[in-house]
């Protein structure tokens, strides 16, 4: 197995390979993917990529922590957390079924 | 929010735009995330997060509805991580903790 980091510019060059639109394009349509959906989230809402996963906003009550440095007890405020599901498509992929 | 309402959104804010495009560019970028997973790489978008592949080892399973114990194999879990803008932005610019982050 490789083990390669993807980042923006590779998602970049595989819009702008796939779909023939400029570099300059490519780049900002990866980078408002990203945005809506980071938008919709701040939002609150979930979001459903089908054949991908889906992205849920989960809110988390107040809990008791401890700081495992100095065993202190500290509360964790509520907050938001996210979490992603994977769609079956992606496990069976990941996993090298076909689907 | 769906996929469709993505790319809806995509071609409202890109008036030049053809819906075919649109429709494309998303299922490139999760159709290579998704590749890049199933290469076994990870894919790190800053400021939104990281998914990555985790190794989930052989165990004893049950069937819920017998009861009956049953081998599952190895296998590979996609995992995303979120990234620590993103975390903030859900917590209107203030987290509760502060610990480290990656992306």
């Amino acid at each position: 197995m490789s083990r390669r980091t993807i980042t923006r510019a590779d998602l970049t060059e595989a819009v702008y390979q796939e779909v023939g639109l400029s570099r300059n394009e490519s780049a900002d349509l990866v980078e408002m993917v990203l945005e809506e959906i980071a938008d919709a989230l701040a939002a609150g809402d979930s979001v459903k990529i089908a054949s991908f996963g889906t992205f849920i906003v989960r809110q988390k009550g107040l809990r008791r922590g401890r700081n495992p440095k100095t065993g202190e007890e500290v509360p964790i405020l509520p907050r938001r957390v996210l979490s992603f599901r994977a769609s079956h498509i992606l496990k069976a992929h990941i996993n090298g079924e076909n689907s | 929010m769906t996929r469709s309402q993505l790319i809806a959104q995509l071609v409202h804010r890109n008036p030049h735009l053809l819906a075919r495009d649109a429709e494309r560019v998303v299922a490139t970028v999760f159709g290579s995330i998704s590749d890049a997973l199933a290469d076994g790489d990870r894919v790190e978008l800053r400021g939104f997060g990281a998914f990555s592949v985790k190794r989930r080892d052989a165990r004893q399973g049950r069937n819920p509805r017998t009861g009956e114990t049953v081998p599952v194999g190895v296998k590979n879990a996609p995992y995303f991580k979120t990234g620590k803008e993103l975390r903030d932005r859900l917590n209107d610019g203030h987290d509760g903790d502060d610990d480290d982050d990656d992306c």
